[in-house]
């Protein structure tokens, strides 16, 4: 019973575009494009029992954020704006080197870095800010994230005001740049202004 | 001189043969691009937003912790307060510890110190969900964490 072999036509391949653009519209339809972007924040390891509380810091050298739960604001013992506490942290965190009488502005210090030292020379002066952050339980997420993108803002002008200064470039070109020397300049403008946010424990009160 | 000869010219039909490989190469475009959802929300946030954002890199070293109203088909269950949602289902901030672990457990060892969580949180929640949250993610030893925000163009930041 031997069959004869049946000679097969060609397929038509006219309708495989068809196909291809039905797939095709569908991931195009599923595909999101967007890229997640966000506040980067690194949280201070848990406290241990047994290590000893971290010596105290003069209060001059504070900058004290706080927010009730009325998402209002009080800055340095004074009413503020949110639109106002990019400024007025960006002054706090330059301070006054040539006036280390005002009781206003954080004290310096010798640096004494190693990269400081290297690009900076032994005796350079650095500030010793700290920005001081504590919230209320009430206090809203979207006045917290206000407080930290101005905070973040002041630091990053600070940043590129000395890294111009300094170096000729602003500090987020040194940073992304692909050379290895900018990267190291990068990193001495990091440590000439590091970004010091200290967030207290939350107020259990008022909330 | 002429060139050109005079009389009528016939365009040759556009050869369509080479359309499906086009329609191929961006087929396959889209199919290695595209990252399917892999939880479905249950709770509700608009994000804030933000002037100095960075963005989050390597989205499989990412693990989100949505916080937010519970959407409106489970409010009648879950009421209106904002509510932390882990993977596919609602959570307290007790349950943030096993659910690190689980995050840690799935990723590269020598990755575990990439790890980044990512907080998804509406913007008019109390910070007092959020402090809870932070401070069990600090007792679970997962210290990098994403504030997510949203670019802002503007430069005030609206409240």
């Amino acid at each position: 019973m031997a069959r004869k072999k049946r000679d097969i036509g060609e397929i038509n391949a006219g309708s495989m575009a068809d196909i291809a653009f039905l797939l095709l519209i569908f991931f195009l339809v599923t595909t999101t494009m967007d890229v997640d972007t966000g506040l980067m924040r690194v949280l201070p390891p848990p406290i241990l029992e047994d290590v000893p509380p971290p010596p105290p810091v003069k209060m001059r050298n504070v900058f004290v954020v706080l927010a009730n739960s009325a998402d209002n604001l009080l800055v340095e013992d004074a009413y503020m704006q949110v639109e106002d506490l990019r400024a007025a942290a960006k002054e706090f965190i330059i301070g006054q080197v040539n006036n280390p009488g005002n009781e206003r502005f954080p004290e310096f210090k010798v640096a004494t870095n190693p990269l400081i030292v290297k690009y900076y020379g032994g005796n350079h002066l650095v500030s010793k800010q700290i920005v001081s952050l504590q919230n209320d339980r009430g206090t809203s997420y979207e006045l917290y994230i206000a407080i930290q993108d101005q905070l973040a803002q002041a630091y990053t002008e600070v940043r590129n005001e000395e890294a111009i200064k300094k170096f000729g470039k602003t500090y987020d070109e040194l940073k992304d740049s692909k050379s290895a020397v900018d990267n190291e300049k990068a990193k001495v403008i990091r440590l000439l202004v590091p970004q010091r946010i200290s967030e207290a424990e939350p107020k259990e009160i008022g909330s | 001189m002429q060139i050109r000869k005079k009389g009528k010219k016939t365009v040759p039909p556009v050869s369509t043969a080479s359309l499906p490989d086009i329609v191929f190469m961006l087929l396959f475009f889209f199919m290695v691009t595209t990252v399917m959802r892999e939880t479905s929300l249950k709770v509700q946030h608009v994000i804030p937003q933000a002037k100095e954002v960075a963005k989050l890199e390597r989205k499989s070293l990412v693990a989100y912790i949505h916080i937010g109203p519970p959407l409106t088909p489970l409010q009648a269950v879950m009421g209106t307060e904002p509510r932390i949602q882990l993977d596919d289902a609602f959570a307290t901030p007790a349950d943030i510890p096993t659910f690190v672990e689980s995050v840690k457990s799935q990723t590269d060892e020598a990755e575990v110190p990439l790890l980044t969580y990512s907080l998804k949180v509406d913007s008019k929640t109390k910070m007092g969900i959020v402090v809870d949250v932070k401070q069990e993610l600090r007792k679970a030893n997962a210290l990098k964490i994403n504030y997510s925000t949203r670019k802002s163009n503007t430069k005030a930041v609206e409240l």
